[in-house]
């Protein structure tokens, strides 16, 4: 045994018990507890990604499972998660959409071989999933395109009163986008400290700028 | 030279396929269109093959008693029925952990300093060159794990519930880019590993050789740096959550013909 002993650290011994207390075998809740001993007992610290990484937040906690949490348990979470939006000092909900673009493409950011966890060395990971600027042909299709996305949403004037829902609802969305769906799976960018203000605003102007690519 | 030249021709095509806006698989398709019967991953196969055959470590014996699942020796068709449960283990082990397992009990060589070896390093390359050549053997064969014993079903279980775990800095799990067909991350296909994805996608195509680095990477590299880009902290190889998820593709991928060792971006 000793030459394979290396291989599992704590989490063998739990199954062996598990498996000797019951005949016919572990209900889905012993299941899910043994999952997350297991999980638990495989990773170690590398660099910035350390394993309390793994120790999930009720959000993560209530959407890792192929199924989507009960109704009630969603509009809870989605009811906190739009408490933490933190809204942009002094109003200024907008900055640099050339800035913006550049964040888009980022795929940087957070991972073990990363350096450091300073949002500026993060980039946004937009493209990865969405499509933004129809220029850029490398784009990902798990989240919905974005391309017009202000046009589609008829911002002439992104100060107006008028784009204020709109203007409102993409900040919240970029800073934690599980207000509008417990268990999106857009990162939650700001709730996160995956990117500070001034790079969310550079993304809102990107997507809501009537002057920006995207909107064209 | 082989070697030099092959990563060449991936890096035009690549950069060829980027450019024209093509899907990553149009772009390797044309690739190993253009390599015939040259994946450079046969280069590892007969490095892994040496490496079985040959007296090596403190007891100067071959891996040729190793037992993958099949009968002492017998490497055909093992590869599509990992992970399994072992007894003489009294765990669920994939290839390489068993290959370790292997190289510790009948060659004397040190398994827990194995595992530690970077993987590309050492011993660790090793153990990728005889993972390449043993899942070669099983060329076009169909995935069929074991799940009779309690442990395999167990191991599943749990594989299953590792797959949707979401955590860390980003919210990521294996199913937020692996639970849905025909999406992508930029160009690059993703397989929906919660079914059978079809033959020679995902498990099914793992170890690879991998154009855009020139490098030959094992399951357990793939699944190391699918953790890396999920923002997770760092599995130790050979991990219980490691070959639970192996255990979790591979009873999906049931029915799936094997083509590894494939060739991938």
């Amino acid at each position: 045994m000793k030459n394979t002993r290396y291989i599992l650290a704590g989490s063998g011994v739990a199954l062996a018990t598990l498996l000797a207390g019951c005949a016919t075998g572990p209900s889905s809740a012993d299941l899910d507890a043994m999952a997350i001993k297991v999980v638990k007992s495989s990773f170690r610290d590398q660099g910035i990604a350390k394993v309390d990484r793994l120790n999930q937040d009720a959000t993560q906690a209530a959407c890792s499972s192929g199924k989507a949490p009960p109704d009630a348990v969603a509009q809870r979470l989605q009811a906190e998660a739009l408490a933490t939006v933190k809204w942009p000092t002094g109003g200024q909900y907008f900055g640099d959409w050339v800035a913006g673009e550049k964040l888009a493409q980022g795929g940087r950011g957070m991972t073990w071989t990363d350096k450091s966890t300073d949002p500026k060395a993060n980039g946004g990971n937009c493209y990865n999933c969405h499509q933004i600027d129809k220029k850029e042909l490398s784009y990902g299709t798990i989240g919905p395109s974005l391309w017009n996305y202000g046009k589609n949403r008829g911002i002439r004037d992104v100060t107006s009163d008028a784009a204020a829902p709109i203007v409102h609802y993409t900040w919240a969305k970029l800073w934690n986008g599980t207000a509008y769906a417990a268990c999106s799976q857009m990162p939650r960018f700001g709730h996160k400290g995956l990117l500070n203000e001034a790079q969310i605003r550079d993304l809102m102007s990107l997507l809501l700028d009537p002057r920006s690519p995207v909107n064209q | 030279m082989k070697k030099a030249l092959t990563t060449a021709i991936a890096l035009t095509v690549c950069a060829g396929a980027w450019a024209q806006g093509k899907s990553a698989a149009e772009g390797i398709a044309e690739y190993r269109k253009m390599l015939e019967d040259g994946n450079p991953a046969e280069l590892y196969e007969a490095k892994g093959e040496d490496l079985w055959k040959k007296k090596r470590g403190p007891k100067n014996a071959s891996l040729e008693q190793c037992y993958l699942g099949r009968g002492p020796g017998v490497v055909k068709g093992a590869f599509v029925e990992l992970p399994r449960y072992f007894a003489d283990a009294g765990k669920v082990m994939d290839l390489e952990t068993r290959l370790v397992h292997c190289m510790q009990t009948l060659q004397g060589l040190d398994g827990a300093e194995i595992a530690k070896t970077p993987f590309r390093r050492g011993e660790m390359a090793n153990v990728t060159a005889l993972a390449t050549w043993v899942a070669a053997e099983s060329r076009g064969m169909r995935f069929n794990l074991p799940q009779a014993h309690e442990q395999e079903r167990l191991s599943f279980e749990v594989g299953k519930r590792a797959f949707f775990y979401r955590a860390g800095t980003h919210d990521f799990s294996c199913a937020s880019c692996h639970a849905v067909d025909g999406q992508r991350i930029r160009l690059q296909d993703l397989p929906n590993l919660t079914k059978n994805p079809g033959d020679g996608i995902g498990f099914a195509a793992w170890p690879a050789y991998r154009v855009s680095n020139g490098q030959m990477w094992s399951m357990q590299l793939r699944l190391n740096d699918c953790y890396r880009q999920q923002r997770f902290p760092y599995p130790g190889f050979g991990s219980e959550v490691t070959i639970a998820l192996g255990t979790y593709m591979g009873v999906n991928a049931k029915g799936a013909a094997s083509i590894a060792p494939a060739i991938k971006r």
